[in-house]
């Protein structure tokens, strides 16, 4: 597996009234040629600001990185001059943020607007990049893309507006392509021709794509891997089927287990207690124990380090140490551990716990 | 006394009625909603679920139709009085708890302006009293009073929403996708305390989503709307395990799941109004296919469906 991009150590704060908002408290994870990585985890756990922080799209005035390094293509990001950033940013690695309408331009045509980084990142003509815009609009499924390029957003729907700005992201066929909640806004229906064009075109190119969203289903949908974050950090991270059939962390088991099931009826829906950790004063362990029934003494003294899984699978929780007293994890995860072949739960087809 | 708090009757509302920018964003639909039931409403960005909403509320007039609360038609001329205790008893939780508190005032005000315009609290230490009942109700507690909105997480937000809508007693509330914009953990505190709530105080909720697996769990009946019209609606776990028209199959079959295994595998079937091939003189009508599972077709469609349904 080639790996595209690397990110090692980040840490990043922000500089407030208030103090320093330790966002990024020590990122590790790298990305793969073609895969999708998709990243879940609670609302302010970081995952907006870390792959801002990769497009290097965060305020200058308050922003530092602390820490850590951002490899693409033996260079660090962290450490390019700005002007050489903007030959990367829209054109080796672009992004597509949550709302569409905020990210086109109402008073100028779409065709300018996707043209515009074809112009900028390769040496064509006009015409040749007319014809470039009206292919990739056919690409996202803009229908009678010769005429519509030269109509404004507010003359598409909702819907339409996203594969626009999928197709400006697309424009000049980026090694990696963050997506942050693209669908969140939009209808199951549309989300769905949303994701599979994504798939499609990932076949197609070959790209490597970063996948934000809250939604589990979805990430179940398009994802190779998962990254889940907590606090600042990447508390687990490993394969789809790993973090979904054999979670380790006990936020993975918390966020997996709200999620109501389709055929477990009337119970109370389970909701992580507590509220998200201060990244004023971020706690000195593990950042999720004061909300777990899980934690122990050591969780909340040491920050717990990654534990191996299995090679793709890591996380950091103390219950991994060998010397950890054996838990159950909640009902829900139980249920999902015994379809996984790894997992210590796992019952075979026949009935008996291997 | 009916069963029915809310009596949908043929509401019909177009904008622009008449003109060439005609939207008919409700066209023509019926249904119930029983004291203490929750009816979810969904369907796809566009097809008229918050306008419904908006409709009943009386936040616009209707084009044509109905709507009995409490068997009184509500967009009927009213005295001052009753219109003032209508709008005590109906109240709406919205979409988005960062656009819909004001950002300039205390929580404290916020709550209480429902208390105020409605005179339901007498002097300043009755007032913040309630206040401070009405945010333990939600899970926050008194040192919130004093604060402002932006001072809050996105799932705190939306309870002080919710207590402001139940700061005046209602009996009705409309929450209009008031878990979209939230992550999942927060989704659940949120819907576990829309329902505990409905337990204790008997409430009755009209919830709108698009999010199809929470609005299974928190509906006892579901309608679906398609481009202005209800065309199918059941109890919520018949219609999950029955659906019978075409676009809520497709619905349906759009959502993913929290489950690899299945995702892989899952088809899904786009939905296109033309493959019902009506002919012209073809009545499309809502019919009854098994006890209160609605679904709108024709004879023959209906008879069709009869034979294949389980
Ligand atoms: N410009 C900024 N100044 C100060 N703090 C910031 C800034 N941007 C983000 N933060 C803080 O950094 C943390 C991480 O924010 P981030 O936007 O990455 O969260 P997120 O995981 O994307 O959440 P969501 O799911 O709500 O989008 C939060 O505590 C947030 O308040
Ligand atoms: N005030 C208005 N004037 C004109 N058209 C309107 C108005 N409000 C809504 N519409 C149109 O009516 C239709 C129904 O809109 P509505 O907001 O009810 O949809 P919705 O089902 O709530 O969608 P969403 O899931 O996107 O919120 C849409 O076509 C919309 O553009
Ligand atoms: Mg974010
Ligand atoms: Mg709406």
């Amino acid at each position: 597996m080639t790996k595209v991009l690397e990110v090692k150590d980040l840490e990043l704060s922000f500089h407030t009234f208030a103090g320093e908002v330790k966002a990024i408290r020590g990122v590790n994870f790298d990305l793969h040629k073609g895969e999708t990585l998709a990243v879940v985890g609670e609302s302010g756990s970081g995952k907006s600001v870390t792959t801002k922080s990769i497009m290097r799209l965060l305020p200058k005035s308050s922003a530092e990185y602390k820490n850590g390094q951002i490899l693409f293509e033996g260079k660090d990001l962290t450490k390019i001059p700005e002007k050489d950033m903007q030959k990367i940013r829209g054109k080796d690695i672009s992004m597509i943020f949550q709302d569409p309408m905020t990210s086109l331009n109402p008073t100028m045509t779409i065709g300018r607007q996707i043209m515009e980084p074809i112009l900028k990142h390769q040496k064509l003509n006009k015409s040749q990049a007319r014809k470039q815009t009206i292919e990739l609009l056919n690409l996202v499924g803009i229908p009678n893309a010769e005429n519509r390029y030269k109509m404004y957003p507010h003359q598409f729907s909702g819907g339409q507006r996203q594969r626009i700005v999928i197709a400006i992201a697309l424009a000049c066929n980026p090694k990696v392509l963050i997506a942050d909640e693209p669908t969140t806004a939009l209808d199951v229906t549309i989300q769905a021709q949303i994701l599979e064009l994504m798939k499609d075109i990932q076949k197609k190119t070959d790209t490597s794509i970063i996948f934000i969203t809250h939604d589990l289903g979805v990430v179940a949908n398009v994802a190779d891997r998962v990254a889940v974050m907590y606090g600042g950090r990447i508390v687990e991270i490993g394969t789809v089927d790993e973090i979904f059939y054999n979670p380790q962390h006990p936020y993975t088991w918390g966020l997996l287990s709200s999620m109501p099931s389709m055929d477990l009826e009337d119970q109370k829906l389970y909701a992580i207690p507590g509220t998200p950790p201060d990244l004023l004063n971020p706690p000195k362990g593990d950042a999720f124990a004061l909300r777990s029934e899980y934690a122990m003494k050591i969780d909340m003294e040491r920050q717990p380090p990654f534990f191996k899984v299995s090679d793709t699978h890591y996380a950091a929780t103390w219950l991994l140490h060998p010397q950890a007293p054996q838990v159950e994890p909640p009902a829900l995860i139980i249920e999902r551990m015994k379809t996984f072949k790894g997992s210590r739960y796992y019952v075979d087809q026949t009935g008996g716990t291997v | 006394m009916s069963d029915n708090l809310i009596e949908v009757r043929n509401l019909k509302q177009y904008f622009n009625a008449g003109k060439s920018t005609e939207v008919r964003a409700i066209d023509d639909i019926s249904f119930t909603i029983k004291r203490g039931e929750t009816f979810g409403l969904v369907g796809e960005s566009g097809c008229g679920k918050s306008t419904t909403g908006r409709t009943i509320i009386r936040l616009y007039d209707a084009t044509a139709g109905q709507v009995l609360y409490n068997g009184v038609d509500v967009h009927a001329p009213k005295s001052k009085k009753e219109n003032h205790e209508l709008n005590r008893k109906m109240q709406m939780i919205f979409q988005d708890p960062y656009a819909s508190l004001n950002p300039r005032m205390k929580v404290l005000d916020i709550i209480a302006e429902g208390l105020d315009i409605h005179g339901l609290v007498k002097g300043k230490t009755e007032r913040k009293q309630r206040v401070i009942d009405l945010l333990e109700t939600v899970g926050l507690n008194r040192e919130h009073a004093e604060r402002y909105p932006h001072e809050f997480s996105g799932g705190q937000r939306q309870r002080i929403g919710i207590a402001r809508a139940l700061a005046v007693d209602p009996e009705f509330i409309i929450a209009d996708e008031p878990i979209s914009a939230l992550d999942v953990s927060i989704q659940a505190q949120v819907v576990n305390l829309l329902k505990e709530l409905q337990e204790e105080k008997g409430l009755t909720y009209l919830f709108i989503a698009h999010d199809l697996s929470m609005v299974k769990y928190i509906s006892d009946r579901i309608g679906v709307m398609y481009f202005g019209k209800l065309v199918e609606m059941a109890p919520a776990d018949e219609l999950y395990r029955n659906p019978m028209h075409a676009y809520t199959k497709s619905l349906l079959s759009a959502i993913p799941l929290p489950d690899p295994i299945y995702e892989r595998s899952r088809v899904r079937h786009p939905y296109n109004p033309k493959d019902h091939q009506y002919g012209p003189d073809e009545k499309v009508e809502f019919h009854e296919i098994a006890p209160e599972h609605f679904v709108l077709c024709s004879e023959k469609e209906l008879a069709e469906m009869q034979a294949t349904r389980v």
